[in-house]
């Protein structure tokens, strides 16, 4: 099957600390998938293993149709990863960067040069490609790194993080990028920012503790949450149609997570009560928080229902 | 469709990243290359009024050779550690026996303008024959072989600078400091003559120094540094290929 296939993955270090457990999914060879989850969740080991740096405990994993762990040499013509703390090395050029990465996947010199040009053209940084590493910005050190790899044959990338530590314009410009490339590649991300998963995924795997707690598009995440619409009275009084409900208590109003129809329900009842509210469908940050049962917000507990 | 692949592109990516590309925008690791070896050898001929000066450019041969090994450990430590080199490329095709050569030959370039150096030294103030020569040069080899291979497989074990740090000042007390090798053994107190041979830098430096002349060792003596030179050499390439971490467990 091509795409990544993954049964059962398990680490364990020291045979009793488990940094992933029983890890199962699937996704197609095309696309972004992104991995959310909070620090230490094992995002960074699961894509290790998936990229042939570390060896599962238990389980296996293909990718298309390649045993991970038995055949990693194969698996290592496939792929391509930017690890999560990789930097640009100071002492050489970005041109010099991507030819010494493609150099290392075996491509000719004249081959190599030629594609890191067109590579660090095509992400816009080719008027950079004779800059030392240390005199450029770190939006542009990060899409060095991408280039490095997109320069490659690959076309299963690995992406650590890629954006953290940028500033939000170098950010939007490497999601643009990202969203050019996925009709071409799959990309497998990791990251900490709920919005640029929600953004660009395909498919987003909510991790905790070693556990995949569920994955899917964000339809599917808002479908498997059981909660597919947000309301957020912008009033300190609880408003009387949501006397009886159990919700969230943020600055200045009240939050209702609930299912598509009662959503609908409530919403007439509230704009007959000319109350001040909006209504959106669940963000990946309120999935998320009801998955890894995590809230920064305090609970007013005031009824049943199937909200939280 | 396979593609092909070429192991020479694999080894020059090190060679371009870790010594050519890193002398050509830094001059001054050209300039600090050429010079560190001389610091040593001058002070031992000045204090020997010259008597130490052929046994002294021989030693800097050896010692060019495993210190590029010293350095190699910190170089891929740094590699590995700070800018996350190794992850790419362990993911990527080339090999980790490719990656290690190519990193190996990449400190021989980078020795190479004090080696030639060194050698023309050693043309105008030893003569060695060829044979002597081809002693010295495989000596030399055998030595950055294991300096190596020893620094590879203590670099994979490092998880940060400081680690590598520690290593290094481990490997050049026992690599560089305990043996003599830009003077002779007989020069060393008795009692501790026996710590010199923790090192195999000793055996080097003894068949060396035999080969130009300047001491004289017994033929038992002599097939005893060979052997123990030589089987460092093959058991830290053993250890290297079965612990040295690549792929992590």
């Amino acid at each position: 099957m091509r795409g990544v296939v993954c049964k059962g993955i398990s680490k364990t270090y020291d045979r009793k600390t488990y940094a992933l457990r029983n890890m199962s999914f699937s996704f197609p060879d095309r696309g972004i998938v992104a991995m959310i989850g909070r620090n230490g969740a094992g995002k960074t080991t699961l894509m290790r293993i998936m990229a042939t740096e570390l060896m599962p405990s238990k389980g296996s994993a293909t990718i298309n149709g390649i045993d991970v762990v038995k055949e990693p040499g194969r698996v290592r013509e496939l792929i391509a990863i930017v690890p999560q703390e990789a930097r640009v090395m100071p002492w050489l050029t970005p041109r010099q960067t991507v030819l010494s990465y493609l150099l290392y996947r075996g491509f000719g010199y004249h081959e190599a040069l030629t594609r890191a040009r067109r590579s660090l053209g095509k992400l816009g940084i080719g008027k950079f490609e004779n800059v030392l590493g240390h005199k450029l910005s770190g939006g542009t050190k990060r899409k060095v790194l991408v280039a490095t790899v997109l320069a490659s044959e690959a076309k299963i990338i690995f992406l650590d993080e890629p954006t953290t530590g940028l500033d939000p314009i170098s950010r939007a410009e490497v999601w643009r990028l990202l969203q050019r490339l996925k009709s071409n590649y799959l990309i497998f991300l990791t990251t900490h920012y709920l919005e640029e998963a929600e953004l660009l995924a395909d498919s987003i795997g909510i991790i905790d503790r070693g556990k995949l707690l569920a994955m899917g598009s964000i339809d599917e995440l808002r479908k498997k949450a059981g909660q597919q619409y947000s309301i957020r009275v912008t009033q300190e009084v609880k408003p009387r149609s949501l006397r009886g409900y159990k919700t969230t208590k943020f600055e200045g109003g009240h939050q209702l997570m609930t299912s598509e129809k009662k959503a609908f329900e409530l919403s007439d009842k509230l704009i007959r009560e000319k109350a001040r509210f909006t209504i959106n469908p669940v963000s990946l940050e309120d999935i998320f928080y009801r998955f890894a049962k995590k809230s920064i917000e305090s609970e007013e507990t005031s009824g049943g229902g199937d909200e939280w | 469709m396979v593609m092909k692949r070429s192991v020479g592109s694999q080894l020059l990516a090190s060679v371009l990243v870790n010594s050519i590309y890193a002398m050509k925008n830094y001059p001054v690791m050209f300039i600090n290359t050429l010079l560190a070896p001389f610091s040593i050898l001058i002070v031992i001929i000045l204090v020997s009024h010259g008597g130490l000066l052929q046994v002294g450019i021989e030693g800097a041969l050896i010692m060019t050779t495993i210190t590029a090994g010293i350095g190699l450990q910190a170089d891929l430590s740094h590699l590995k550690n700070d800018m996350k080199l190794q992850d790419m490329v362990v993911s990527s095709p080339t090999t980790s026996l490719t990656y290690v050569a190519g990193m190996g030959l990449s400190e021989l370039v980078f020795s190479a303008p004090v080696m030639a150096v060194l050698a023309v030294l050693a043309a105008i103030f030893i003569h060695p024959t060829l044979v002597q020569s081809l002693i010295i040069v495989a000596v030399m080899g055998i030595s950055f072989i294991f300096s190596i291979v020893l620094g590879f497989v203590l670099s994979t074990f490092t998880s940060d600078v400081l680690q590598s740090w520690g290593f290094t000042g481990i490997l050049s007390v026992v690599l560089t400091t305990l043996p003599p090798v830009y003077y002779p053994i007989s020069y060393i107190p008795q009692p501790f003559q026996i710590l010199a041979y923790i090192s195999p830098t000793t055996y080097a430096a003894e068949i060396v120094q035999s080969a130009i002349g300047f001491i004289s060792i017994s033929t038992f003596n002599l097939a005893v540094d060979w052997v123990v030179l030589v089987g460092v050499c093959i058991a830290l390439v053993v250890i290297a290929y079965k612990k040295a971490l690549w792929r992590e467990p």
